[in-house]
């Protein structure tokens, strides 16, 4: 595709929820962006606004939450002007969303097929014989056995693997440009997540289609992203292509993440969790938001907030200890 | 399905066993007789025993019972002792058809608003809508329908003469006993279908609908109210029956001419057949009533599996 500009474009984008405790900053100042046909991660801990920044792109984000700054370009248009009517012309048709947990993303009501074909009949207005027609491909291709008997059945007549892999049809039905994943294999053990990945491959192969896959897991984003994002409290720290993550990364909050993943390659009984807890999104820090926990914080850490230094083309992070004057405390660090 | 129909069915009739049986314990635990007086003037001995003779009261109380038994399964109750000319399945007859339609409009109107009424205070949560609708379903709940009554027959019957008073003889004179009737479960239907939306609508799957590009409404009807409907089903199952049979204090306000008034005139005076015949007859539409919820929540829910 000779196309220039990025399917999807984030930019300096900043959601706030009103709560009863009053303003949070969920989101605060996010870049990145999606080529057509690519798999960017999002890779964070719980709470670090990864699903807000998903949800601020579908046009979900629930009523007390909004975005109050930035830009998301999606296929040549503005989401954030676009009325909630537009919104929904989009929604379903070129953009999908996968949620996390199956087991709650089918209503126990609706068989199956009423499910898969709803958004194509009401949506696409893509006939109900055609729609049913797409629903059966659709379930073969996700590894469904007997799927034109089994579009009469019900949520609770499948398992949880099974379940997911609906919900993945579902979200390709309509022949999405890009489908964000909000932690796709969370709920599901270890056997079926590998499943649901390496189906997570080969649809994209076939078909394609861009993915955003939100996640906590790393082991998940070396198997299938091309590019990651890694956020913390609400910011992406970090962002590079799979090879400068794992093995060029940067930020010290990176660093942290990839040190606590529990090797099983390595003869040591030790955790490595990353000491302390993300800042209070209710005031947010002056300076960088990991300087808490930051075993290389500096003085200037806790006052002005790091500004973005890029190492190469795709590879880029938001951390002090990569301005020029802090050479020395670098060049230590890495000793 | 066939099955499980019969099964029920075997079910209705143990059922109803058990409460004519408690009824006839009851029925002869409390003390009097259908032939006291409240004019203090005695029967004549002799006329007193060929009465108990002819209504079989003479005979022990295993033997009524079975003479009762009898009755229930032929449904034939024999004359009413108080209204000798008259048999119980004619008071049913005449009470019934009366009962049963202001109890069907009531239905009507208390499901029907008390839906929408929920639905619209959930989908505009914590909007002034919501603080309305909820004001009014307390106010319904908190008001008893015979406080009601007398206050709609003063304002729009005696005031606005909008409405006739009493009796039953067409439609403007169902609207204010409807109304007076309707309110409570009204109230009681919008409260649950409120907090059971509002509960269906953080559901996974209406996110996921939304993600779909569904509209509003699409998503409300076909996701959410069918979910939301499930408790409130039940609830009406049981407030129908009520509704249906139960309904004495409105009718008599209004004067209406059902079968609550037969039902409680004959438990006063102790007239037997009647007490037998109308207890009988309501415990089994509540029966069927809450085998019709079992079947209505087996066609909501395909979870459940009904064998």
């Amino acid at each position: 595709m000779s196309d220039q500009e990025p399917l999807l474009q984030v930019s300096h984008l900043h959601v706030t929820f009103k709560t009863h405790g009053g303003r949070v900053s969920a989101v605060r100042g996010v870049d990145f962006s999606v080529n057509r046909g690519e798999t960017l991660a999002i890779v964070g801990e719980s709470g670090c606004g990864k699903s807000v920044t998903s949800l601020s792109v579908m046009g979900l984000l629930p009523a007390s939450g909004k975005i109050t700054q930035g830009s998301i370009r999606f296929d040549h248009q503005e989401l954030t002007r676009l009325t909630k009517k537009q919104m929904r012309r989009i929604r379903g048709v070129d953009l999908s969303m996968i949620f996390q947990d199956p087991m709650t993303s089918l209503n126990p009501t609706l068989s199956i097929g009423s499910q898969m074909t709803e958004g194509l009949v009401h949506q696409n207005k893509v006939p109900r014989s055609e729609a049913r027609k797409r629903a059966v491909d659709m379930l073969k291709l996700v590894g469904i056995p007997n799927p034109q008997e089994r579009m009469k059945e019900f949520p609770h007549q499948f398992s949880g693997g099974m379940r997911q892999r609906i919900v993945i049809a579902m979200a390709l039905i309509c022949q999405p440009k890009l489908i964000i994943a909000d932690e796709p294999t969370t709920a599901l053990d270890v056997t079926i997540q590998a499943q649901i990945l390496e189906l997570f491959g080969r649809i994209q192969r076939e078909t394609g289609v861009a993915m955003i896959m939100i996640t906590h897991d790393l082991g998940i984003v070396a198997k299938i992203a091309d590019r990651i994002a890694v956020m913390y409290a609400g910011e992406i720290v970090e962002t590079g292509n799979k090879r400068d993550i794992f093995y060029h990364s940067r930020h010290p909050y990176t660093k942290a993440l990839l040190d606590s993943i529990v090797r099983i390659d390595l003869p040591s009984d030790e955790l490595h969790p990353i000491e302390g807890a993300p800042p209070d999104l209710f005031s947010p820090p002056a300076g960088c938001a990991f300087s808490d926990r930051c075993p290389f914080a500096m003085e200037v850490c806790d006052h002005v907030q790091p500004p973005t230094t890029w190492l190469d083309l795709h590879h880029r992070a938001a951390c002090w200890l990569l301005d020029k004057r802090a050479q020395a405390v670098r060049e230590a660090v890495e000793k | 399905m066939a099955k499980y129909i019969l099964k029920r069915f075997l079910e209705m009739l143990l059922t109803i066993w058990v409460i004519a049986t408690l009824t006839f314990v009851l029925m002869h635990a409390i003390p009097g007789s259908p032939f006291n007086t409240s004019n203090g003037k005695s029967i004549n001995a002799v006329a007193m025993k060929n009465l108990e003779a002819h209504y079989h009261l003479d005979q022990p109380l295993p033997v009524q019972y079975l003479i009762y038994l009898k009755s229930i399964i032929t449904f034939n109750y024999g004359p009413s002792i108080r209204q000798p000319t008259q048999t119980v399945n004619d008071l049913i007859g005449q009470g019934f058809p009366v009962s049963f339609e202001l109890g069907m409009w009531t239905l009507i109107v208390a499901i029907i608003s008390g839906i929408a009424l929920g639905v619209v205070a959930a989908l505009k949560h914590n909007g002034i809508i919501d603080y309305l609708a909820m004001t009014i379903a307390v106010l319904g709940i908190s008001i008893p329908n015979f406080v009601l009554a007398t206050l709609l027959i003063q304002e729009f019957a005696v005031n606005l003469v909008w409405f006739p008073v009493g009796t039953w003889q067409g439609v403007s004179y169902m609207v204010l006993p409807v109304i007076a009737l309707a309110t409570g479960p009204m109230a009681i239907i919008a409260r649950l279908t409120r907090s059971s939306m509002l509960e269906i609508l953080n559901q996974d799957y209406i996110r996921v609908a939304e993600a779909k590009g569904l509209s509003p409404v699409l998503i409300v009807f076909k996701h959410a109210l069918r979910n939301a409907l499930l408790p409130v089903v039940t609830v009406v199952g049981t407030l129908a029956a009520g509704i249906l049979t139960g309904t004495f204090v409105i009718e008599k306000i209004f004067a209406i001419p059902g079968m609550g008034k037969y039902f409680v005139d004959s438990i006063n005076s102790r007239d037997y057949p009647v007490i037998m015949g109308t207890t009988v007859f309501y415990s089994t539409i509540l029966i069927i009533l809450l085998f019709l919820v079992d079947i209505i929540y087996g066609w909501l829910d395909p979870r459940i599996n009904l064998h």
